[in-house]
């Protein structure tokens, strides 16, 4: 099944209505799930089953919000920041995910802000169009 | 009795004393799928005489907590009681009539999906022919939502009074190790 962009991003943007009782219009591309739509770590779960019906596969929870299992890895982190190694992990770990800004100053209260419907929509958008 | 959020929580003993149970009897129950519970609503019951003097009617927040409890049995019937469930977050409730002393509630709820760490689910409950109430639920099952923070052995979810109503259906696990014995159906 192949889906343009488009139309994944469409359907993202009715999952996150549906989960998050936000307007459709307050779903913009770069709208950060937990700042601006007020996400919560219990909604991260509704949008991954949510996800899984709407797009009818499979999306590992890890795979698509990563980040939380790195943040209890004192390795990754130091005083608030990820190390190297831990920019390392997130790197591989979110390829969805632009991360040149969080680069520049990696603390760990910032990584809510990764999480955008642009991620995502280009999670989703390459899982459902390698099958 | 207990304090959530510190390293030594306590199940606060009340649970154990304090019967809070929004389901009479489950009439229905295929494993892992759908469960079906009736509720017949009283005059008897306390708090109808407050709410509302006058016009009782069955409080909105109690019909939630009745599919929470079919569905959460349910969800945690799956994993033979071996998960803390927990109702994480009420997706949908909708209402759609009063509910009034003397009229018996039919709870339906069906298993959405089911992963190690939450669950999904959808119900309805309805009044003989008439739609009640829609219900959606997502559980969590806290062991592996929460690492590191200790909580006592037991399952302190599932207690004795929540198990009993599946007495009648013949299923695997319960915590104190009582299974039902064979259903006449």
């Amino acid at each position: 099944m192949t889906m343009s962009r488009d139309e994944v991003f469409q359907k993202v943007q009715g999952v996150l209505v549906d989960a998050l009782g936000v307007e459709e219009e307050e779903v913009t591309a770069n709208a950060t799930l937990m700042g601006d739509l007020g996400a919560e770590s219990i909604d991260f779960l509704d949008i991954v089953f949510r996800l899984e019906k709407a797009f009818a596969m499979k999306v590992p929870r890890e795979e698509l919000f990563p980040a939380e299992g790195l943040l209890n890895n004192p390795e990754l982190i130091s005083n608030g920041k990820l190390t190297a190694k831990g920019l390392a992990q997130l790197r591989e770990k979110v390829p969805h995910t632009d991360l040149t800004e969080f680069e520049k100053d990696p603390s760990i209260s910032k990584i809510a802000d990764l999480f955008t419907v642009n991620a995502i929509v280009n999670y989703v958008a390459g899982k459902v169009n390698a099958t | 009795m207990g304090t959530l959020g510190t390293d030594n929580w306590q199940p606060a003993t009340f649970v154990f004393s304090m019967r809070w149970i929004w389901i009479d009897k489950f009439v229905e129950f295929e494993s892992g799928r759908r469960a079906v519970a009736v509720k017949n609503v009283t005059a008897a019951e306390e708090h109808l005489h407050d709410h509302v003097p006058g016009f009782p009617v069955m409080p909105e927040c109690l019909m939630i907590e009745g599919m929470a409890q079919t569905a959460g049995i349910l969800v945690g019937q799956a994993s033979d009681f071996q998960e803390k469930v927990i109702l994480a977050k009420i997706s949908k409730a909708a209402f759609f009539d009063y509910v009034t002393p003397g009229d018996s509630l039919r709870i339906e709820a069906q298993i959405g999906t089911i992963s190690p760490e939450a669950a999904s689910t959808s119900g309805r409950i309805t009044r003989g022919e008439q739609l009640i109430a829609e219900i959606d639920l997502i559980f969590s099952h806290i062991d592996h939502n929460l690492g590191g923070k200790r909580f006592p052995e037991e399952n302190f979810v599932f207690t004795g009074a929540i198990t009993s109503l599946l007495r009648d259906f013949a299923l695997s696990g319960s915590p104190s190790g009582v299974r039902g014995r064979e259903s006449g159906e």
